[in-house]
């Protein structure tokens, strides 16, 4: 049996990680709820552009523009939002095991667009290229932010260095569910039945100024947005896998701490009866 | 027609927040094509916003917003306006306004080498906008 000493030395140890991981845990629980509320705000721009987008090209048969058409030539390119910090349970490593099981982006294939630090490492160290790196922007994302990451990326679309933009992100579906997701962003590929979906299809829509230039205009604001709603619910994600993480750590921190008091009471008992024999053995052998 | 017969459904939304919602009996705003007044049974028709001035009349009362950048989507009964960015007059900030409009006017003065016309016209026509809303 370990000494008391050693025990002791463990508990306290262990209680001092208790106390980092608890403060860790309200600290996050706290951003959170800024970051949900800031999510559910932003929701109804995002539904709506989501919408409008399906709803025009349901009514926009036939448009040629480089936007909307498949390309063969060129790489993927995968704009990858993780973290800058760890301690958040599976969170970082999920989006890495998202692109990793993804057999349509392998390392020769797709360069990525970085923002978070984890996730960046993690896939740079399996082999990945990465063509770009803004995690700085993960501290407080802003849609200008997002704007001018995406601003980049359509020039390199346009110059046809990427052939397909993709957007990996954890999405928060509650406080307790986050998923990774990896979507499809350019070119624009929307299913029959989304189109269906958006009902009324055929009224016809006009265009100002014609059709093409509209798109033109739109689909930009179409990809920034949905990187932006990503940051956003990103972000959230963020704090709820590390509430989570930290709620457990906590937790099972406690757990040790519990086991390792009761065997240092045995341990002290122990000693105490030890003691207690020397002491009567030593008496009996005087007398 | 009776008065609640010409009212359209009238949402202007934001990256940040859901702007305005409400009833209007007629909406005007700046497109990239020019100021259009907009009422109810419009031809569905997709317009890109200019920095301009939104007005929504309400019938009783007009309500005027700075809009800059995004489009707009108008169908029979109901307009809805994507903006990146709109503002009430009392959300703006004057001084700021009044210098950007300053370094605008002299970045295009100047005409330096890299100077990206395009962004320094917009953010001079924003900075204009921001001033005339609030006179």
């Amino acid at each position: 049996m370990a000494s008391m000493r050693d025990i002791k030395r463990r508990r306290t140890s262990i209680s001092s990680t208790q106390q980092i991981t608890k403060a860790m845990k309200l600290v996050s629980t706290v951003k959170l709820q800024k970051a949900k509320s800031h999510a559910e705000s932003t929701t109804p721009y995002f539904n709506y552009m989501y919408n409008t987008v399906c709803s025009m090209l349901a009514k926009t048969k036939n448009i040629h523009h480089p936007y909307l058409q498949k390309r063969e030539v060129g790489k993927k390119g995968v704009i990858v939002i993780s973290s800058n910090r760890g301690l958040a349970g599976g969170y970082n490593s999920n989006v890495v095991k998202l692109i990793r099981d993804e057999e349509e982006i392998t390392q020769d294939n797709s360069q990525l667009y970085c923002i978070g630090r984890k996730a960046m490492e993690g896939l740079v160290h399996r082999g990945y290229s990465v063509a770009m790196d803004e995690s700085d922007v993960m501290e407080a994302p802003t849609y200008d932010d997002a704007s001018r990451i995406c601003k980049q990326l359509l020039e390199s679309y346009a110059a046809g260095e990427i052939s397909e933009i993709y957007l990996a992100y954890t999405h928060f579906k509650n406080t307790v569910v986050h998923e990774p997701k990896l979507l499809k962003l350019l070119p624009v590929e929307l299913s029959e039945e989304e189109i269906a979906a958006s009902g009324d299809s055929n009224v016809l829509m006009n265009f100002e100024p014609n059709p093409e230039e509209a798109i033109e205009m739109i689909i930009p604001k179409y990809v920034t947005s949905l990187v932006y709603g990503a940051l956003i619910e990103a972000v959230a994600s963020e704090n709820g896998a590390r509430m989570q993480a930290m709620d457990s750590a906590t937790s099972n921190a406690e757990e040790m701490i519990e086991n390792l008091t009761l065997s240092y009471n045995r341990a002290r008992q122990g000693s105490i009866t030890q003691e207690l024999t020397e002491i009567i053995a030593g008496a009996e052998a005087i007398s | 027609m009776a008065e609640a017969d010409n009212k359209f459904v009238v949402e202007i939304i934001t990256p940040d927040r859901v702007f305005y919602k409400g009833e209007a009996a007629m909406i005007e705003f700046t497109t990239t094509e020019g100021e259009i007044g907009v009422y109810k049974n419009h031809v569905p028709t997709t317009v890109v916003l200019a920095p301009g001035i939104v007005t929504i009349h309400e019938g009783e009362g007009n309500k005027k917003a700075a809009v800059h950048a995004g489009f707009a989507e108008i169908l029979n009964d109901k307009v809805t306006l994507l903006a990146e960015v709109a503002e009430w007059p009392e959300e703006i900030d004057v001084a700021r306004a009044k210098a950007a409009e300053a370094r605008a006017t002299e970045r295009i003065a100047q005409k330096a080498d890299g100077l990206d016309v395009m962004r320094a016209e917009l953010a001079l026509k924003r900075a204009l906008v921001r001033q005339n809303i609030v006179e």
